[in-house]
């Protein structure tokens, strides 16, 4: 009995360490392999001769990804688009979850139902885009913004957070003390709801910094393109372009310079998101779980 | 005091005390109303003829000649099955995976090592689609990294991402591997807060881990897993575009092409505002009755609900 007992578990220390292993090299690896690739030599990586370390170092990816004009000038508008539009979500994200936790502020019952209904019913692609055409908003840097302003999952996660993570007594105090509305929300509201904020920091941003969409369906300027329109140029349309009517010579010189700046440009176009992470990582879990709870 | 002025005071001290909650109201209501509902409205024209001059409200009315055209047009069916598949295979593997992991993840002893292995697998979550799919390309491509080495060995080359009966596969589990730790959060902290005296007592009794798993973590999570399910199943008409779009090229259209990437090329693309809508607004109301019915049972078997 004691035996079989042992047995088992050996067998499920076995399988237990060779999953993790697995999950390991399956998460750090990919990560790891774009890192040393973006200073390896293409043709090396081609012949699958890259694994573990860079072979025939370079920095010309690196180089040829900082003279690009082009690159430089989509990465400062998304950054653009990533600032604004993340300030913009956040104060109407805390207008619209203030009020609706205000019990005594009458139109409660009403705005939450209209705000709540946007999340099952929709108008669909169509009627959105042609709203988006007749308000004037093509081709215009404000379509990156304007209309993904508020994320109504957003809001019921403050919104919950402004309801159930605010202590009552402290509240009741400052309204004896004579505070109203504007004191309860500067003073009390948001400074202890700093955690949930900055996730919702996070997520608003990572949102507009990989957004690709808007820019798809509403850009065609180019100078006002975002990053990741100039990514997917880059890294996921050239291998169907280039089986069109272009040369040989011509094919092999652009998969040349798309295959020695794509890591590059993986890399910096992911460095700044990974940067926030850990600013925010000790609020993440919990902010996932505000978002698990019931609004 | 007569009620009307009873009531006129009752405005005056709600506006006195509230009035910043109306203004600050305001906003959230025009970005409502111009974002949502005005294109709600817009529907009508999957009743309608677009014509540019007319207008969305004064184009003629067609009744449901669009409809017809979208259920008797040869990809009806095609574009459901292409749908319902790539979507229920995500589900499954998508609750699956993560409940997996997460069962496993709560043996590991070393507190620094589970948190080491938990960011870790949050970081993919963070990656756009557009960079995924430039790495699916970069691995899995014609040319990438598993093609390489298989022509070294002097194996043929495999279209994962050219093959149509592959689509739904790499699209799964690429959406697996980007959501595994975000999905397992739920799961880990769940099973974070078993009692450990039920392990203690299990241990006692002689159960090995495998036992201890299947009739104290699972049974801990049953319910959870269950909700996520159901909830999950509500969405499972929809599809998104963003990463299909992305993915697809004319070798694996057969497989790749879904409902909303359907309205993307009618409706954007080729300006058949009146039947992409109408195929928009068939997949919305099939969208609709789905969330009702999985928050409907599970209220009845999650004592849970939405609202």
């Amino acid at each position: 009995m004691r035996n079989r007992k042992f047995n088992s578990d050996t067998v499920f220390n076995i399988v237990h360490k060779l999953f993790m292993g697995l999950i390991l090299i399956l998460f750090a690896w990919p990560i790891w392999f774009i890192i040393i690739s973006s200073v390896s030599d293409p043709y090396a990586i081609t012949n699958g001769e890259v694994w573990l370390i860079p072979k025939g170092f370079q920095l010309e990816g690196f180089r040829k990804i900082f003279e690009n004009k082009e690159l430089f000038v989509a990465y400062r508008n998304s950054i653009v688009y990533t600032v604004g539009g993340t300030a913009i979500n956040i104060v109407l994200t805390v207008c619209a979850a203030f009020t609706l936790s205000r019990m005594d502020f009458w139109p409660r019952k009403f705005l939450t139902v209209m705000y709540i209904f946007t999340m099952y019913f929709g108008g669909g692609m169509i009627p959105y885009y042609l709203q988006i055409r007749d308000l004037g908003l093509m081709n215009s840097p404000w379509v990156m913004v304007i209309p993904n302003a508020i994320n109504i999952f957003n809001v019921l996660i403050l919104r919950s957070c402004f309801m159930y993570g605010i202590p009552k007594e402290l509240e009741e105090a400052a309204s004896l003390d004579g505070a109203g509305a504007p004191q309860l929300l500067m003073k009390i509201y948001l400074p202890l709801s700093k955690a949930t904020l900055a996730v919702l920091v996070l997520y608003y941003a990572v949102g507009h910094w990989n957004d690709y969409v808007s820019a798809l369906l509403f850009l065609t300027d180019r100078e006002i393109l975002p990053l990741q329109s100039i990514l997917r140029e880059i890294l996921v349309m050239s291998d169907y372009m280039s089986r069109g009517s272009m040369n040989a010579a011509a094919v092999a010189e652009m998969m040349r310079t798309g295959g020695i700046i794509k890591y590059g440009v993986i890399i910096i176009s992911t460095i700044p998101v990974m940067i926030m992470y850990p600013f925010v990582q000790k609020y993440f879990v919990k902010g996932v779980m505000v978002g698990a709870v019931k609004g | 005091m007569s009620r009307k002025e009873v009531f006129l005071k009752k405005c005056r001290k709600q506006w006195k005390k509230n009035w910043l909650l109306y203004l600050m109201s305001l906003p959230v209501m025009a970005y409502y109303i111009c974002f949502s509902y005005i294109p709600m409205a817009g529907v009508q024209l999957a009743f309608k003829e677009f014509r540019i001059k007319d207008g969305i409200w004064g184009s003629p009315w067609v009744g449901f000649e669009h409809f017809e055209r979208f259920f008797s047009s040869y990809n009806f069916k095609q574009l459901l099955a292409n749908t319902l598949t790539i979507s229920i295979y995500t589900l499954i593997l998508g609750i699956v995976m993560p409940v997996i992991f997460a069962l496993m993840l709560n043996y590991v002893r070393k507190e620094r090592m589970k948190k080491t292995i938990q960011m870790l697998t949050y970081l993919p979550y963070f990656i756009s689609t557009v960079v995924m799919v430039g790495m699916l390309e970069i691995f899995l491509g014609d040319r990438g990294m598993v093609n390489s080495v298989l022509g070294k060995l002097g194996a043929e080359p495999i279209g994962f991402l050219t093959t149509p009966s592959m689509f739904a596969d790499v699209y799964a589990w690429s959406g697996t591997w980007q959501g595994l730790g975000f999905s397992s959060v739920m799961f880990v902290s769940a099973l974070a807060g078993v009692d450990y005296e039920l392990h203690e007592a299990a241990i006692v009794d002689g159960a090995s881990k495998w036992r201890r798993i299947w009739h104290i973590d699972l049974v801990a999570i049953r319910s959870l897993i269950m909700l996520v399910l159901i909830l999950n199943l509500g969405s499972v008409i929809n599809v998104g575009y963003e990463k299909v779009l992305l993915m697809q090229n004319p070798l694996n259209m057969a497989a790749s092409d879904v409902i909303s990437t359907y309205v993307y090329r009618l409706g954007v693309l080729q300006q058949d505002y009146g039947y992409s809508t109408a195929v928009g607004l068939f997949n919305s109301l099939i969208s609709v009755a789905l969330i009702l019915a999985s928050n409907t049972i599970a209220k009845k078997t999650c004592n849970y609900s939405l609202w």
